[in-house]
């Protein structure tokens, strides 16, 4: 394998706009946006397998994400016993009864003969089903959220190490993009986009309202983290050290420890997850994808079953997705359901594919970068230039506070414009598919 | 027993707001099974075009409101919405020149116009955004109710009360006005037929000699005329919100999808039962079954199915019904 | 010259002189190897012609390179004696061509009448006459004009087909493998419709999988081999000829 110097380069420039944002602006931020950007990069590496490896158009990025997030509440927090003893028998038979009822309509439409009596009794099982459900379960929920509403009202996790949290995450999106793709795989594009996004809010609207769970639109803060916070970081004696040698006051340098600290740890899970997904590519497997999506026709033809294979796939990019949430969880040491927004958190993920290279794994980690990168460093260059075109208006105009208090809205003009440009002049991206 | 209460209450409570968000539904659902009839993609800006209609409408009602003109009774906004219309028509027409025309004559797959259409979305949000900002407007004035509940109930001497807004009797007015306007032009003129041709059998209507730019044009006008309908009549009955009208996608597409996309008639009937299902799933059914119980039999709880926080995944679940049972919509969509 | 060559050579039929529309030592393909070789097919006023042959002869392939859907790299298609080799297939229905092709050849959500309409399309004047002239042409589609085509039966469909095309009142109509997917009873009647179509003066220009019956009620018979003609006469002469019996009628 010849070196290519392209890729080489493209990175290297990348990392040189890093290093100048840490010299001209400051380190710190320099962090922030790689933390950020390594995490982006894992989620367009799912989103990439996905499209890039088998054409399956996933606008539903976000609720992955977020169901990985949950994941981290779950499995780390501390068991709050009063939740537990007060509702929580009462919410877990309500969720029994709900899989139980699901099953047995599934059992029952199974079974019994096509016919108008079958309808019925569907219908009778799901409705029996849903009264018990609600019987049980609101009243549990309710007495769950009265515990401590101001810091707890919720059943808590498991109490685990958070770092567990992290495939357990990809576990719940996988089985979430099961559940998805086992309905909507089979059909055109363009419903799989549509079941997807919808499936996202939904599940958004699940953590913003289900207080029981994960406390709602209260978020669940103070979240353990794997990596020391910049005051335990004080005590440590490289710290001290590396502040000496630096000049850095000791305080600041032991935020970028902390912070560092997550970059290594995050660049350790994309640099796996990028010797899985090449290898994957490059196997018999990673071929057969191609070839499917390349031309379905032949390949259902040749007798393989595509729409498992496309199920596959989907499971496992959403499984990347929700990894991916986990971690900016972890890394952000909060739940917040209330930011989760379809632009942030899943049409950027895709401006970062397609620019990176649609179809390259190396050319969607670039992208993750460069874009995370461009979302938040527009914001500045845009104030600025609006400040420079409204000039003409006067200090006081009120057309020109007016733009400049909308002028953060600037980047997700940009994102699209870039998104749109780059599939019309170089729909092959940066990295383009070899 | 008292079935007069309760069907008042279920006409003030359901039927009525129903109807009237069935009405914005529908509207926007027509937009979106135009163009996927027409242009054979399912376009995700069209929530962000219906707010960029109302955007320019909203803008347009300051300013005439700040010269001191109004409607009288009905909201002002009825007055700009012809300039709503021609700014969205005007912003579809040259997305289309930018953007989708390259694609189009490339003959790409669906998909890469879906694409297409997710980068129109992000620009017209941002645009939207940037020049309203995110924030809610309300942009209702005017006479606010045409029948007042209160009043009903002092007049009628009845315990339960109808209201009527004027949001939602314009909505309903509007929207009926629109949609037989549109079957006229459809069935009845022959640019309309033309269209509902090329729908059908794109080669066929190349082979008749129908000028297939022109086609894709008037669906542009026609989609931008209905977003931009939809999206004032909407912003009139709850208030202007960019992001609300992003979301509005998912019932617009499932109202699109159980009624067969591509199927105008289709569209309205997705409208409607979305809409309509949404209410009743979230409606707490205590006030409307205690009128119809027995004296000592009234419910204690609410009788709510979901909480109307759910709105979204009960038009969801309906879709994903319509999917799995008839994949092609009650009304006989495009195939897949 | 090869051998081929002057096989082909020696089969290419004479143009006759009162051709309404003629296709003459038409050579081409889409883009890779050539499918057609030198093919002429022609068609007389008010006459039937039709091009039959086995299975990949490049008989419909023929019939677009008429048509102006497959591009010529040498020889020339000429309607009333104008040259149209160059004209995109939407013009020469502007020029008096007419083309059913042999799939998705409706509108299946409109009605019979709307379908009519919109083979009309191009037409400015009033339309009613024509209209008028299929309904008598096809009784059926008269009676069923308010239905959408999309619940008609095969043959029903196809004579919706035939009629769109002859709304345009062409003076040469093109028909693809009419009778493909249809009983043999509607197949009758249809060559039957087809006949009283050329009465009114139309020519038809036809490629059919039915050689036997088609032939029957051919003026002048193509047949086809490997994108080359190789007889050519008389629909009756073609069924008596042996040799064309042993190798394309079975016998």
């Amino acid at each position: 394998m010849s070196v290519n110097w392209r890729n080489i380069s493209l990175f290297s420039l990348m990392g040189l706009l890093l290093i100048m944002t840490g010299v001209n602006q400051s380190w710190t931020l320099a962090l922030t946006i790689v933390n950020m950007g390594l995490i982006s990069s894992i989620m367009a590496l799912g989103v990439n397998m996905q499209w890039g490896y088998a054409g399956l158009f996933n606008v539903g990025v976000m609720g992955y994400t977020a169901l990985g997030g949950l994941a981290v509440v779950l499995i780390s927090m501390p068991p709050v016993g009063e939740a537990w003893s007060a509702g929580g028998f009462g919410v877990l038979l309500g969720i029994l009864i709900g899989v139980g009822t699901i099953l047995a309509a599934i059992a029952l439409w199974n079974r019994m003969a096509p016919g108008k009596l079958r309808v019925l009794a569907l219908i009778a099982v799901l409705v029996g089903g849903f009264a018990l459900n609600r019987y049980f379960f609101l009243p549990a929920a309710a007495a769950i959220e009265a515990v401590n509403p101001a810091s707890e009202g919720y059943l808590g996790g498991l109490g685990l190490p958070v770092l567990l949290a992290w495939p357990v995450g990809a576990l719940f999106a996988a089985a979430a993009a099961w559940l998805i793709g086992r309905v909507a795989l089979g059909l055109r594009s363009d419903y799989l986009a549509i079941a997807t996004l919808g499936i996202s809010e939904i599940i958004i609207n699940f953590l913003k309202n289900e207080d029981w769970l994960s406390r709602g639109v209260k978020n669940v803060v103070g979240l353990p983290r794997p990596i020391p916070t910049p005051v335990e970081m004080r005590q440590y004696e490289f710290v001290f050290q590396l502040s000496q040698m630096t000049g850095l006051p000791v305080n600041r340098m032991a935020t970028i420890a902390s912070m560092a600290g997550f970059a290594l740890l995050f660049l350790l899970v994309l640099a796996i997850l990028m010797w899985l997904a090449e290898k994957a590519l490059n196997s018999p497997w990673g071929r057969m994808m191609r070839a499917i999506r390349d031309n379905e026709t032949a390949a259902r033809a040749m007798g393989k079953d595509v729409t498992k294979r496309h199920l596959n796939i989907f499971v496992l990019g959403s499984a990347v997705c929700g990894l991916a949430g986990a971690m900016m969880v972890t890394l952000d040491g909060q739940l917040n359901p209330g930011t989760y927004e379809p632009l942030r958190y899943t049409f950027l993920i895709w401006v970062m594919v397609i620019v990176g290279g649609q179809g390259n794994n190396w050319g969607a980690v670039l992208g993750g970068m460069l874009i995370w990168f461009l979302w938040v460093q527009v914001e500045p260059a845009g104030r600025w230039l609006a400040y420079v075109l409204t000039s003409g208006f006067g200090a006081d105009s009120a057309v020109r506070d007016h733009i400049m208090n909308n002028v953060a809205h600037m980047r997700l003009l940009t994102m699209g414009l870039a998104m749109l440009l780059v599939m019309r002049f170089s729909p092959r991206g940066l990295i383009p598919e070899r | 027993m008292d079935p007069l209460n309760a069907l008042l209450a279920l006409t003030n409570f359901v039927l009525i707001p129903g109807i009237a968000y069935g009405s914005q539904l529908a509207l926007g659902a027509l937009g979106v099974t135009l163009i996927y009839g027409i242009l054979r993609f399912a376009n995700i800006a069209h929530g962000d075009v219906m707010a960029f209609g109302t955007m320019w409408t909203i803008l347009g009602t300051w300013l005439l409101k700040s010269w001191g003109v109004s409607l009288g009774f009905l909201p002002t906004a009825l007055l700009v919405l012809p300039f709503g219309i021609v700014m969205t028509v005007l912003y579809l027409l040259a997305a289309d020149k930018l953007v989708f025309s390259f694609y189009r004559k490339q003959r790409v797959r669906p998909v890469t116009l879906v694409m297409a259409s997710l980068g129109v979305m992000f620009v017209t949000n941002g645009l939207v955004r940037l020049i309203i900002g995110p924030g809610s407007q309300y942009f209702e004035d005017g006479e606010r109710f045409i029948i007042n509940v209160r009043e009903f109930m002092a007049t009628t001497g009845l315990e339960e009360g109808v209201g009527l807004r004027t949001a939602q009797a314009l909505t309903i007015a509007v929207a009926l006005i629109v949609m037989v306007a549109l079957f006229w032009f459809l069935n009845r003129t022959r640019t309309g037929k033309s269209m509902r041709a090329y729908s059908d059998n794109e080669d066929l209507a190349l082979l008749s000699g129908i000028n297939p730019d022109r086609v894709v044009m008037v669906t542009w006008i026609l989609a931008g005329g209905l977003a931009a309908i939809a999206g004032v009549l909407f912003g009139l009955d709850k208030g202007f919100r960019p992001f609300t009208y992003f979301q509005m996608l998912l019932p617009i597409f499932a109202a699109a999808i159980v009624g067969g996309l591509g199927n105008p008639m289709g569209a309205i009937a997705g409208g409607y039962i979305i809409a309509l299902s949404e209410m009743s799933i979230t409606y707490a059914w205590r006030r409307v079954v205690a009128h119809l119980a027995p004296e000592g039999w009234e419910p204690n709880n609410l009788l709510q199915v979901l909480s109307s926080d759910y709105n979204l995944a009960v038009s969801f679940a309906i879709m994903v019904l319509v999917l799995i049972f008839r994949p092609t919509g009650i009304f006989r969509g495009k195939t897949i | 010259m090869s051998a081929t060559d002057i096989d082909t050579e020696s089969h290419i039929p004479p143009v006759p002189d009162d051709a309404v529309l003629v296709g003459e030592r038409m050579t081409g393909g889409y883009g890779g190897a050539d499918i057609l070789h030198s093919c002429t097919i022609a068609v007389e006023r008010g006459k039937i012609a039709v091009v039959v042959g086995p299975n990949g002869a490049g008989k419909s392939t023929a019939m677009k390179a008429v048509f102006g859907m497959l591009p010529l790299r040498e020889g020339s298609v000429r309607l009333e004696g104008r040259d149209i080799t160059g004209l995109t297939p939407q013009a020469r229905v502007a020029e008096g061509m007419a083309f059913v092709p042999q799939n998705n050849n409706i509108f299946p959500s409109m009605t019979v009448r709307e379908n009519l309409e919109m083979g009309a399309f191009l037409r400015r004047d009033g339309i009613a006459e024509t209209m008028q002239q299929v309904y008598e042409l096809f009784p059926i589609l008269g009676e069923k004009r308010e239905q959408p085509t999309g619940e008609l039966s095969g043959g029903q469909r196809q004579q919706v087909a035939v009629g769109r095309a002859l709304m345009t009142r062409p003076s040469v109509l093109m028909l693809d493998e009419p009778t493909a997917g249809v009983s043999p009873i509607v197949m009758d009647e249809l060559f039957d419709r087809i006949i009283e179509v050329a009465r009114t003066g139309i020519s038809i220009l036809m490629v059919e999988q039915n050689a036997r019956q088609a032939l029957a009620i051919a003026d002048t018979g193509y047949v086809m081999v490997q994108g080359r003609n190789r007889f050519t006469d008389t629909g009756q002469a073609l069924l008596a000829d042996p040799e064309v019996r042993k190798s394309f009628l079975g016998g």
